[in-house]
């Protein structure tokens, strides 16, 4: 597919979606727009090599889970394209950054805004935890961890049947204090498998600052101890991005630890901090203030939000 | 005397194996204890080594299963779905991926005490959707599990047995079915795994004290036929035993428990089995006679149903098969 816009207007737009939505519906995931929306954006305007979506623009609703019985079963990757050698392949790991990526997928014109009204309503497969059957998901990443070793295993799959696509992983920072990280990282060092991912370095997670909840230290080091390539950037940085994906990484994975600010763009959003991962208004006069605060920061009027 | 198979899984896996680039071998650092190592000597681009990293291995399973493998995960029962049931859940049995669990070392078959026994692993697979549980009973059974579990459209969970395996039965595995093994009308026995043999030790003592038992043997525990169960159950008179090398909750005990129940069937019932409680380490033989899981346990079983005391004691049953934990025949590590 063509790009039609500027990566930094699709960032733009995804903050400005996000918000629109959280003001909504008086609250949302506010703050991993303002950490992730530039990685996003350039996965999916410029990095992914995607075929054009094999699902409708407009979600279907919820089809039902995975059984012998649901012969019509399918996941919500067709909205980054078929499976096809070829093409690169993507999991978003932290499945709570799904708000921020449907809106990607509508910003790149891969799913209709509709599909935003649908998001955790009852019967719709646009689900608050992104579900393996929710736009852009092809597999279940909401217990935080395991993303990264089920593309290790698609990587190595791919590379044994010599398909030129890539694996890619988007990785959230909370993710290095489960083991299984690391247990993932060393089996890629160990097989030489050439997974990519870029990982959204906010150090927040739901209790607050990650340095408060569980301390974890100097990752990049740990990743390229651990036998990953990993580099460091400003994640706000597209250039820095575009740099840092020709890092050389043979027969090893490739970590591109994206530095962020969790209320980039929306500087009110530090008001709440440090409980950011959900943003719930608490009252009223908040909402308000916040409606005009955001709005004047993304350059769009307030959301009407009484209609 | 009934033949003795020496590692029928090794000589199996790679006779299924070989040559199938599809089917890959992940081990966790148990490959000479899961009779594979044979297989990665001769085999080496069908095997990866995934380290003692069970969690890793089951989401990199799933990972190969996208990508149109059909893994065969080797290693202990018991470490593939305590430390990494997120990983089963979310990984592999949710999106119904074609990984084959070939669970070694189940129930008490294992001296490595309460860390290494997969005590009630068949209770957490049922309440699994999606997933089928297959256990082996016999040596001709272990010959037979990689077809009968290649052949499942969606994740196998498989109970191994290694080392020294008697041949009790002559026909493969046939998923789904169950062996009737006697046509007795007094009382059923319903047993699978190891407690197979444990029953065919009792038959002589229990046909000479004058009872007719008709035995089932269950190799397929999910999906099961709920309706052939209920014909062997209405074809008895006098109730129904079960004994498992598992916790009489949530294994066959409870799946017989509730086959009656949902049908209505007021006969009695008796479930021998670890009966909740842990197991430490020992031979299998103690351990199945100190739990309860044996020939003499079975007997005792009976008598309890029928409120009459035989006078069988283990001198009447027929000799006891005991293998010596540290024979060569083993594979040498835990």
């Amino acid at each position: 597919m063509r790009n039609e816009k500027t990566t930094e207007d699709v960032a733009l737009g995804i903050r400005r979606r996000v918000f629109e939505h959280s003001i909504r519906n008086n609250g949302g995931y506010l703050s991993q727009a303002c950490s992730a929306a530039e990685q996003l954006a350039w996965l999916y305007n410029e990095e992914l090599t995607l075929g054009a979506p094999t699902l409708p623009l407009i979600p279907e609703p919820f089809g039902g889970v995975p059984s012998a019985e649901n012969a019509g079963y399918h996941t919500g990757a067709g909205y980054n394209g078929p499976a096809a050698p070829e093409f690169d392949r993507l999991f978003i790991a932290p499945a709570h950054y799904a708000l921020v990526a449907y809106a990607t997928l509508i910003e790149v014109g891969r799913m209709a805004p509709e599909g935003l009204e649908m998001f955790n309503q009852d019967g719709s497969s646009v689900e608050m935890i992104g579900a393996e059957h929710s736009p852009g998901m092809e597999v279940h990443n909401g217990t935080l961890g395991i993303g990264l070793s089920t593309a290790a295993g698609l990587a190595w799959g791919r590379k044994r049947r010599g398909e030129p696509g890539r694996t890619w992983v988007f990785m959230s920072d909370g993710e290095v204090q489960e083991g299984q990280t690391w247990e993932a990282v060393q089996a890629c060092a160990f097989h030489g498998i050439e997974v990519k991912a870029i990982m959204d370095v906010n150090d927040q997670q739901c209790d607050g600052a990650m340095s408060s909840v569980m301390e974890v230290g100097d990752i990049r080091t740990k990743f390229e101890t651990f036998g990953a390539a990993c580099i460091e950037i400003d994640g706000h940085d597209l250039g820095a991005m575009r740099d840092a994906v020709r890092e050389p990484h043979a027969g090893k994975p490739l970590i591109i630890l994206a530095r962020t600010n969790p209320f980039h763009s929306m500087p009110i959003l530090e008001e709440r901090f440090p409980r950011l991962h959900y943003v719930r208004f608490k009252s009223d006069e908040e909402r308000a203030r916040f409606n005009v605060s955001i709005a004047a920061d993304l350059g769009v009027d307030p959301i009407d939000y009484a209609q | 005397m009934v033949e003795m198979v020496n590692r029928p899984y090794a000589r199996a896996f790679e006779t299924f194996a070989a040559g199938n680039p599809d089917i890959l071998c992940l081990s966790a650092d148990l490959t000479s204890s899961c009779e594979i190592d044979g297989f990665r000597d001769r085999h080496p681009d069908q095997f990866l080594s995934l380290g003692m990293a069970e969690q890793n291995m089951m989401s990199f399973a799933g990972g190969l299963g996208l990508a149109g493998f059909r893994p065969f995960v080797h290693t202990f029962g018991v470490f593939m779905y305590r430390r990494p049931y997120d990983q089963l859940m979310a990984s592999i049995a949710y999106p119904r991926r074609k990984v084959r669990l070939m669970g070694f070392l189940p129930g008490v078959t294992t001296p490595g005490g309460m860390t290494h026994q997969s005590i009630e692993d068949i209770a957490v697979m049922r309440s699994i959707p999606n997933m089928t549980i297959l256990e082996t009973g016999d040596a001709t059974e272990v010959e037979s599990i990689c077809a009968a579990a290649d052949s499942i459209d969606g994740p196998v969970w498989c109970r191994i047995l290694r080392g020294t395996v008697p041949r009790l039965f002559d026909t493969p595995i046939r998923v789904g079915e169950m062996r009737e093994l006697s046509p007795g009308d007094d009382i059923l026995v319903v047993t699978s795994g190891i407690t197979t043999e444990e029953a065919l030790r009792a038959r002589s003592a229990l046909t000479k004290a004058g009872l007719s038992i008709r035995h089932l043997h269950l190799h397929t525990i999910k999906p099961f036929d709920h309706a052939a169960l209920l014909d062997h159950i209405a074809s008895v008179r006098s109730g129904v035993i079960t004994l498992e090398n598992h916790v009489t909750e949530g294994g066959i005990g409870s799946l017989v428990a509730e086959t009656m129940a949902d049908a209505g069937v007021g006969k009695r019932l008796i479930r021998l089995g670890l009966k909740d409680t842990y197991a430490h380490g020992g031979s299998r033989a103690y351990l199945m006679r100190y739990y309860g899981l044996d020939a003499l346990a079975l007997v005792r079983g009976v008598e309890d149903l029928l409120e009459t005391e035989f006078g069988i004691s283990e001198a009447d049953l027929d000799a006891a098969r005991v293998d010596d934990v540290h024979s060569l025949a083993k594979a040498e590590a835990l």
